[in-house]
């Protein structure tokens, strides 16, 4: 059985074969969190059609590693999957799951934030929007990310 | 030779996805190593020299005191935005 389910990877994942998988690896946990983002289908200047997301792929992985590593340091958690989709994706697709399975409730959900607080700030991921025009632009970084992983 | 990786917004900037160096005697830590990279032109002078700058050195996040050796894989990108 394995602590850390991490995969990075272009096709679409299905939550419900992921929450099955890491019931199935919870021992005695008695708490299960799940996070999903989704590609949103605007940005501050309008209508977008999507993104793409680019990544570095010998770095990817292992940064991924080191964040459900140090999440399992933290809390004690029976098992953690991350799962983060690359290349090109439309609107309201599915872009990142994390699932957090715990003795209880309170270590799974700081746990779940704790691991998307350092992903958005940490691992090697570029979106790029396409506006509905076609034209592309790449997504600055937020501040409110970094303020986000800092209160950790 | 040190691989050199651009990914993202720095990558559009220099307009290369990868340099291949051998390593100058006198160039052994990585600010060291960028300034070497940002001679190659004013593009990459430009690029590299943006505040946001982020630089890992054999897949892991470095700072510019970090040593520098024949084989290491080096890469410049912008701060990350998954997730």
């Amino acid at each position: 059985m394995k602590q850390s389910d991490i995969r990075v990877q272009p096709e679409d994942f299905d939550f419900g074969k992921e929450y099955q998988n890491l019931r199935s690896r919870s021992g005695g946990a008695g708490a299960l969190v799940f996070f999903a983002g989704l590609v949103r289908d605007f940005n501050a200047g309008g209508g977008l059609s999507g993104i793409v997301l680019e990544h570095y792929p010998a770095m990817t992985q292992k940064s991924l590693q080191r964040i459900a590593e140090d999440a399992l340091r933290r809390w004690e958690l029976a098992a953690i999957t991350i799962i983060h989709r690359v290349g090109e994706l439309h609107n309201h697709e599915q872009i990142v799951l994390v699932g957090v399975a715990a003795r209880h409730r309170a270590e799974a959900f700081d746990a779940a934030q704790f691991i998307m607080d350092y992903l958005k700030t940490e691992a090697p991921f570029w979106k790029k929007e396409v506006l509905s025009s076609g034209e592309t632009e790449w997504v600055d970084a937020k501040n409110s990310d970094h303020l986000a992983r800092d209160r950790w | 030779m040190i691989k050199v990786l651009f990914f993202a917004r720095i990558r559009d900037q220099v307009g290369c996805s990868e340099l291949e160096l051998s390593l100058p005697e006198g160039v052994s830590n990585l600010g060291e190593l960028t300034a070497l990279v940002k001679r190659q032109s004013d593009t990459f002078e430009a690029a590299l020299s943006d505040q946001q700058l982020l630089v890992a050195v054999n897949q892991e996040m470095a700072n510019p005191a970090m040593t520098i050796e024949d084989g290491d894989e080096i890469a410049y990108f912008p701060p990350v935005t998954g997730g």
